[in-house]
Parts: C-alpha cells; sequence; structure tokens
C-alpha cells in the first residue's frame, strides 16, 4: 500500500459547551458528530474507524467502553466501523487526534473521526474535585489532600515570587478568554470579566481564585481527518495538519525540576514546529490548556512565545485577536469551557475554524498557521499540533 | 472497602517516610519507586528501603478552600511542596500553625497523624504532615 503523506480536517462539529443538565453524555457525544459528518459532507458507512477521547466517564458517569457505546448511538453497529476510546486525562481530546492522526499517516485509514466527550455536571461540586484528583498521583498528591486547583497554585505561588510578578499577569489570561468566548456562540460563558473582578474572586486555592480556574462543562466536540488521497479524489476542502508532537514528564509536580515550566510542553511544541517546518513567528494564533490562568502563563513561556518570567510583557498587551500572537480565540478552557474529554478535540474545531476563515466576529484576520496546545493532569503528558499550510 | 489493601501497602512509606536508594548510583526517591530514572536496568534489584529524616523546607504552598469530601473538616488546610534535606521533594499539608508564619524557605518537619476518613463509619487513614521546624 502506498503510504499517504498529509492529513487534511474535512469537517468539524459540537455540542453546546456547558451546565447540559438535561442532556446525556451520549446525546451530546452524538451530536458533536453528526454536525462533522454533516459539515464534511461525507457518509458515515465510508469511515474507517473511530477514536473517542473521555477522561472521566467512567468515575463520573459509571459508564466505560464508551467507544462502542457513541458509535451505537450514532446509529452505525451495523456498519462494522472500529472505535475505541483513548484517555489521557485532560489531554485526551488531543490524544484521540494524535491517534487517529497516525492511523491515516500510517497508510492504514483513509477517513476517521475523533470525537471527545465529557459530562461533568452529573455529581455534586465537592465529589468531583475528589473525581477530578484522579488526574494526579492519587497516593502521593491527591491522598495528602491535592486537587488540581491546589497543585496548579503551587505553580503559581513559586512563580509570584520568583519572579516578582503579581495575580494580574494571570488574570489577564482569564479576562481575554472570556472577551473571546463571549464572541462563541458554543462557550459555557458569554460574559466578559474585568481584572478585578478575576483577581478578586472567591478563593479556591490561595493565591488561585474562582476566575483563575476553568470550569465544569459537558461538551463534546468532533472532526473528520481525512487522508490526502481522499481529499484529491472526493474533492473536499480541509485545513492540514502540518505536525505534531506528543511528550511526557515526570507523574507527579513535586518529583519535576521546575513547578513553572512543563517540560513536557517545551519538548512537544519543539517536536510539532520541527515537524511542520513552521517557525513560532508564522503562528497565526495559539489555543492553549489554561485549566488554570497559571498554567496559560506557563505555556506562553514554554511555547517560547515569551521568555521565561516575562509573560508580563505579553498578556496584558499583545494576546488579543488583533494582537502579536492571539491567544484562545475560542475562549479557552476558562470560558469557552472544560470538558476534559472534549476540550483537545475543541481546540481543532476552533482552529479549523479560523483556518477556514469561518470562526465569525472572533475570526483572526489572516489566520494562516494555529498551535494547538494540551496538557495531561499538572503536565505529564503535553500534545501539540500544528494546524495550516499548503 | 475495596481501598484497604491499596492503603494497607504504603504504611510503612506513610508512616515512617520510608523511601528507596539506588544502589547503583546512591541517590535518594520519595515516594518510592523500583527502577531508578537515572540507571534504569543498572538499578533493577537495587533498590533499597531507607527512612527519610523528614527534615525539609516549604518549596511552594497554597491555602485550599475547595476541598474534597474527605477533607471538608479540614477545611481551609495548607498544602505543600517540602524539599527534604535527604534530597528528594514531596507533597503534604501544613497543619499547627497559620499561613501567615508560611513562607517558601519555612524549615519544617514531618509528624505523625490522621490525614482522612471515609465517611463517618470508614476507614481512617494515617501518614505524615508537616509542623514548623522552630
Amino acid at each position: 500500500m502506498q503510504l499517504s503523506n498529509d492529513v487534511f480536517i474535512i469537517g468539524t462539529g459540537e455540542s453546546k459547551y456547558g451546565e447540559l443538565w438535561e442532556r446525556s453524555l451520549r446525546e451530546i457525544s452524538v451530536e458533536a458528530g453528526l454536525k462533522a459528518i454533516e459539515s464534511s459532507g461525507i457518509r458515515t458507512k465510508d469511515l474507517d474507524a473511530i477514536y473517542m477521547g473521555n477522561s472521566l466517564s467512567g468515575m463520573i458517569s459509571g459508564q466505560e467502553n464508551i467507544g462502542a457505546l457513541m458509535s451505537d448511538y450514532a446509529g452505525i453497529a451495523d456498519e462494522d466501523v472500529p472505535t475505541l476510546r483513548i484517555e489521557a486525562s485532560t489531554a485526551s481530546g488531543a490524544a484521540a487526534v494524535y491517534e487517529a492522526y497516525l492511523s491515516i499517516k500510517s497508510g492504514e485509514y483513509d477517513l476517521v473521526m475523533v470525537g471527545g466527550v465529557e459530562k461533568m455536571t452529573e455529581l455534586y461540586g465537592n465529589e468531583m474535585i475528589d473525581i477530578s484528583s484522579s488526574i494526579l498521583d492519587r497516593e502521593w498528591e491527591a491522598f495528602f489532600g491535592g486537587t488540581p486547583a491546589a497543585m496548579a497554585a503551587l505553580s503559581a505561588r513559586k512563580y509570584m515570587k520568583d519572579f516578582g510578578v503579581g495575580k494580574d499577569v494571570m488574570a489577564a489570561i482569564s479576562v481575554n478568554d472570556h472577551k473571546n468566548a463571549s464572541m462563541n456562540p458554543t462557550a459555557h460563558f458569554s460574559n466578559i470579566i474585568t481584572m478585578e473582578q478575576a483577581i478578586n474572586s472567591t478563593p479556591v486555592a490561595e493565591p488561585l481564585n474562582l476566575m483563575d480556574c476553568a470550569p465544569q462543562s459537558d461538551g463534546a466536540s468532533s472532526i473528520i481527518l481525512a487522508s490526502e488521497e481522499f481529499v484529491k479524489r472526493e474533492k473536499k476542502e480541509g485545513v492540514k495538519i502540518a505536525g505534531s508532537g506528543i511528550s511526557q514528564e515526570y507523574f507527579a509536580l513535586h518529583s519535576r525540576d521546575s513547578l513553572y515550566s512543563m517540560k513536557s510542553t517545551v519538548s512537544a511544541s519543539r517536536k510539532a514546529l520541527q515537524k511542520a517546518k513552521v517557525g513560532l513567528n508564522d503562528i497565526s494564533f495559539a489555543e492553549i490548556h489554561d485549566s488554570f490562568s497559571i498554567y496559560g502563563v506557563m505555556a506562553l513561556e514554554d511555547i517560547g512565545f515569551a521568555e521565561r518570567g516575562k509573560a508580563k510583557d505579553l498578556v496584558f498587551s499583545d494576546i488579543g485577536l488583533k494582537g502579536r500572537i492571539p491567544i484562545n480565540p475560542s475562549g479557552g478552557l476558562k470560558a469557552k469551557g472544560f470538558p476534559y474529554g472534549a476540550s483537545g478535540v475543541g481546540q481543532f474545531v476552533e482552529g479549523y475554524l479560523q483556518i477556514m476563515g469561518k470562526a465569525g466576529k472572533r475570526q483572526v484576520e489572516n489566520a494562516k498557521y494555529g498551535l494547538l496546545h494540551s496538557v495531561a493532569g499538572t503536565g505529564s503528558t503535553s500534545i501539540v499540533h500544528i494546524l495550516g499550510g499548503e | 472497602m475495596g481501598e484497604l489493601s491499596r492503603m494497607w501497602r504504603e504504611t510503612d512509606h506513610r508512616y515512617r517516610m520510608v523511601g528507596e536508594k539506588c544502589g547503583n548510583c546512591g541517590k535518594l526517591y520519595f515516594p518510592p519507586r523500583d527502577i531508578c530514572p537515572t540507571c534504569h536496568r543498572d538499578s533493577i534489584g537495587k533498590m533499597e528501603d531507607i527512612e527519610m529524616s523528614g527534615k525539609g523546607e516549604v518549596v511552594s504552598f497554597t491555602i485550599v478552600h475547595d476541598v474534597p469530601p474527605a477533607f471538608t473538616r479540614q477545611r481551609p488546610y495548607i498544602l505543600a511542596i517540602i524539599k527534604l534535606e535527604d534530597g528528594p521533594s514531596m507533597t503534604g499539608q501544613i497543619v499547627d500553625t497559620l499561613p501567615s508564619d508560611i513562607d517558601i524557605g519555612t524549615k519544617v518537619r514531618s509528624v505523625f497523624r490522621k490525614i482522612s476518613e471515609d465517611g463517618h463509619s470508614g476507614v481512617i487513614h494515617y501518614g505524615y504532615k508537616f509542623v514548623r521546624d522552630a
């Protein structure tokens, strides 16, 4: 078999992100999938495989084996399409795209659907804190009272101390997210927030406040990937996945060299840029994993948009839609929302819309290349993709 | 109750802070691990149990307000990363002090404490916390 070369996104779909009390895991997942099918103009029977990104459905909904569940409820149980679930905690969606990308790159498949779904609002708030802590080291972090917010707060405190900056550097990430989300009909939040509101919001894990923390959102996103051969044969338009990188780092935060640099992000973004043969200067916008505002700050430095400790020179003036490097045009995890396993796929939906010029009011001008950054846990895995190019 | 063996098998490590020393390079690890990330296969079978001193200093800390159900009665609590004199860093609570008396660099030592409980009639989990080392 002749190896395929490039892989293209030829369609996308999403459910609304937010508190979808009246809708089930399977309903929102199928909705996103069907929209992606419709947007790409393909037929489900032509799909070679489906990869589902999901992090916590077993613990939240008591439902595992959701690959098979989703293909059944998408109405294709009789079509014999292999469907697998991919798990990499909060990076599950990006991991699912990565696996789907490799499956086409390998020459085995031509047409693959990727879904990401998470139903976060099934349980009471503090139960969810325990369940979401399963993305950490259960025995040596969560056992002693570690939560995702607490671990991020440890990074934030050390960052603020070592570089002598205030909470405003982090708050600027959240303010920017809310502004962009107000122009995204899919987003969990449509309200804008001020710096003062962000800085003075309720403490969650000091120095992080409520407005430093991405919400628990329900949501599903889906994309269709196709080989170059399929795109040419079927005369489809699409956005190329120009490069991808995935990297690992020590599992627990206390095992790492730095509390405010994710080695996995440094390495994954370098790999992705190298494979795409582009530099950071070519990037028109980035979707970064700001599950906590400090992680947004760290991502800007780890990817290389700012030098270490210098994100403060960027976040107040240069990350808006018309800025030097627009960050999170979708609204990011903070304001578009953070359904764990869906958010990584959601970044691809935004990347596709931006590069196709279909992002409406939040359109970045001349969006040519996009960088998508997704993180598992506190940085144990980072996944970076570059979209765009001929 | 399925958690019993999961808790029981860690008692040496959580009660007495027993970590590992790599018999090849001599580096100390906590929590325990079976393979030294520096020496790889040269360390297999050579990781020896060793008790940590429990003394160290605060690398970073947070005051946690949004807490899981098992920690409701401790809310808010101070969680920190502590760098031990022995070398390894670890995550644990700092107790018997006000947050205002803690800073990055504060010297601490470990104490044996109740960590959490599984509801009103469930298993009580014990382990280390840290106090200021005056």
